[in-house]
């Protein structure tokens, strides 16, 4: 059943290679803290809030084996929220994100309840035509402002104390959240639910024969995905100041399965690289006169046919295989 | 002529006839998508894109070429088929080996790059494509209107649907397909060239989105867009009829664009969604959908 299976398992092996990957994180996490100082502030958080995005998406394809093609509809609607309560209430903006997460989590719960009835390719279609159904809402309901979608959202000052306006402030704050998030997932799939998650995408039926409900375990995989997404869409709603129909559309939910697929399903780190080289290359992209569509397109087809690790598996796979 | 529920009947057998037609859409396409199930375990995303390039050659034949319509009932389809089978062959035969999903991710990407291309060409507005002389004009039914072209649509679809049931169920060629799709290895065994026959099936599949781009080439607009919402829906609909059977997917079809176009009439709001609260409803009833079985 799994996409991820020929991928490298990253929860089975030895604790030298814990050690290692804690390492490259902490490297990782000088460099997130460095970077505002070269790069411009927005399109890092960019990247950090489809990095955010990839990851919770990531969690269910490489950790479960579920492929959702819908994952636009928690991070579109969840930036949705954060952008009504945050301007229209009036809402400080941790509230706001936190009511983001919230209804993307009950989103995830609901979807979940439906999609995990089935399996395989009918989970990613029933995913995706649900995702569509939040699309047409998104359209048609009063708040979301249709086509306008919710414009000049404030960025309000966190906990009363750090003002996002300021953009290293934002920045921070972003990355903050991010690091937070992938920690979520870090121990998630370390944990024995994550172990409980890697048994059912490799053979369900067997863990069910081992007396695992499993349905119960990927719904609360699928909850908190959900969840981390809406976590990112509400921040990036709060980053750009603007909420709009572009990030509930299905190829929003393409493009997070593309960053996923070219960072690596199932390693850790890919879904960051994926979702870095995603943005960069439509941030060039949109300064050429290609058509953006068919690039995507094009990289797309050639991973699934010849490059399925992604570009974190493939070093993974070609690094000396101790401690495995 | 009294109305029925405070609605007028013209207003009411209107949308009942645009939702027979977009219902005869909804057929043709998930009966493509049933037969390249059934044989290959793919889940074309691309089928919605192929779609367009068949309303697209239609139209190209036409500007460029002066072949009328009935010449594009006939090209179009092929040229999709042929397209397919190139597809099929270089690409998805790869892929047969592992996951079904790599399949479905495939021909995603392959739909955005056929959709890109045509909107980098031909903008997103859409190009009108004319009636043939043919079929122009109406009838008067006295409780409607009912304009040729689009009885035409309707009878037609509904014949190439319920040819390609009575090929797969009824004829040799079907009863080999429908062996090849139970066990592969064994129909090869007995001497028949399984591959070329999984082309073909493909190449069959997007042939008949093919055709239904032409048939609908004068309805909608040609756009480079027109397909990729409506494999959505389609995708919904085959998720309801289940793709063990090719007629569950020709009645869920049919029966789902009635069902979209009374919601037009009595709920307009809902006319958008209703499609997907079918869907969720079908699953949290019967899982397998309503003529599927659980596999």
């Amino acid at each position: 059943m799994s996409v991820a299976s020929n991928s490298t398992h990253v929860a089975l092996r030895g604790p030298a290679r814990g050690t290692g990957t804690a390492m490259i994180a902490a490297a990782l996490l000088l460099v997130a803290v460095a970077a505002p100082f070269v790069l411009y502030p927005v399109f890092l958080m960019k990247v950090l809030c489809f990095a955010l995005f990839a990851c919770a998406f990531n969690l269910l394809i490489g950790f479960a084996g579920l492929l959702s093609f819908g994952h636009a509809a928690f991070f579109g609607s969840a930036a949705y929220i954060a952008a009504h309560t945050v301007k229209v209430w009036n809402w400080a903006p941790e509230f706001g994100l936190i009511a983001a997460t919230a209804v993307a989590g009950l989103m995830g719960l609901v979807f979940g309840l439906i999609a995990i009835r089935r399996q395989g390719i009918y989970f990613a279609m029933i995913t995706l035509a649900l995702s569509q159904m939040v699309f047409f809402l998104a359209l048609q309901l009063p708040f979301t402002h249709g086509e306008d979608g919710i414009q000049g959202v404030p960025r309000g000052t966190l906990f009363g104390l750090f003002d996002l306006n300021q953009p290293l402030t934002m920045y921070y704050a972003v990355l903050a959240i991010f690091v937070g998030g992938f920690a979520l997932i870090w121990r998630t799939v370390h944990s024995p639910f994550g172990q409980v998650l890697k048994a059912i995408r490799e053979n369900e039926p067997r863990a069910v024969s081992l007396g695992y409900r499993t349905d119960r375990y990927k719904l609360v995989a699928f909850v908190l995905s959900a969840s981390l997404a809406g976590l990112a869409g509400g921040t990036k709603a709060l980053v750009f100041q603007l909420a709009s129909l572009t990030d509930v559309t299905w190829q929003m939910s393409g493009e997070v399965v593309l960053m996923t697929l070219l960072g690596g399903m199932g390693t850790l780190f890919g879904p960051v690289v994926g979702a870095g080289l995603v943005v960069t290359l439509e941030s060039y992209l949109a300064s050429t006169s290609l058509p953006v569509p068919v690039v995507i397109g094009c990289i797309f087809v050639v991973c699934v046919l010849v490059f399925r690790r992604g570009i974190v598996g493939e070093l993974l796979a070609r690094l000396p295989k101790r401690g495995r | 002529m009294v109305s029925l529920l405070g609605i007028p009947p013209q207003v009411l057998f209107g949308q009942l006839l645009l939702g027979l037609i977009n219902g005869s859409f909804y057929a043709l396409l998930s009966l493509g998508l049933a037969v390249i199930f059934g044989m290959l375990n793919v889940i074309n995303f691309a089928h919605g894109a192929l779609y367009m390039v068949g309303a697209f050659v239609a139209w190209l034949l036409l500007t460029y070429a002066g072949v009328g319509y009935w010449g594009a009932l006939v090209v179009a389809p092929l040229v999709v088929g042929l397209l397919g089978i190139a597809l099929e062959k270089s690409m998805l035969s790869r892929l047969y080996k592992l996951d079904h999903l790599y399949g479905l991710l495939l021909t995603f990407g392959l739909a955005l790059i056929l959709e890109g291309a045509f909107r980098h060409q031909y903008g997103v507005s859409g190009q009108p494509y004319p009636i043939p002389d043919a079929l122009k004009g109406g009838q008067n039914l006295g409780f409607m209107f009912l304009p040729n072209y689009r009885a035409w649509v309707v009878v037609a679809s509904l014949t190439i649907c319920f040819g390609t049931w009575f090929a797969i169920e009824r004829t040799k060629l079907g009863a080999y397909l429908r062996a090849a799709t139970e066990n592969p290895t064994l129909v090869q065994a007995f001497g028949i060239n399984v591959p070329v026959m999984v082309s073909l099936t493909y190449g069959f599949g997007v042939a008949l989105a093919g055709l239904a781009g032409v048939l609908a080439a004068p309805i909608y607009q040609v756009s480079p867009l027109m397909g990729s919402n409506l494999i959505i829906i389609v995708f919904a609909v085959v998720v309801i009829g289940g793709m063990g059977s090719i007629l569950g997917a020709i009645v869920t079809g049919l029966g789902l664009g009635l069902l979209e176009g009374l919601t037009k009439v009595f709920y307009p709001e809902a006319s958008n969604i209703v499609v997907f609260v079918v869907m969720a409803i079908v699953l949290l009833i019967k899982p397998a959908g309503l003529f599927g079985r659980e596999r």
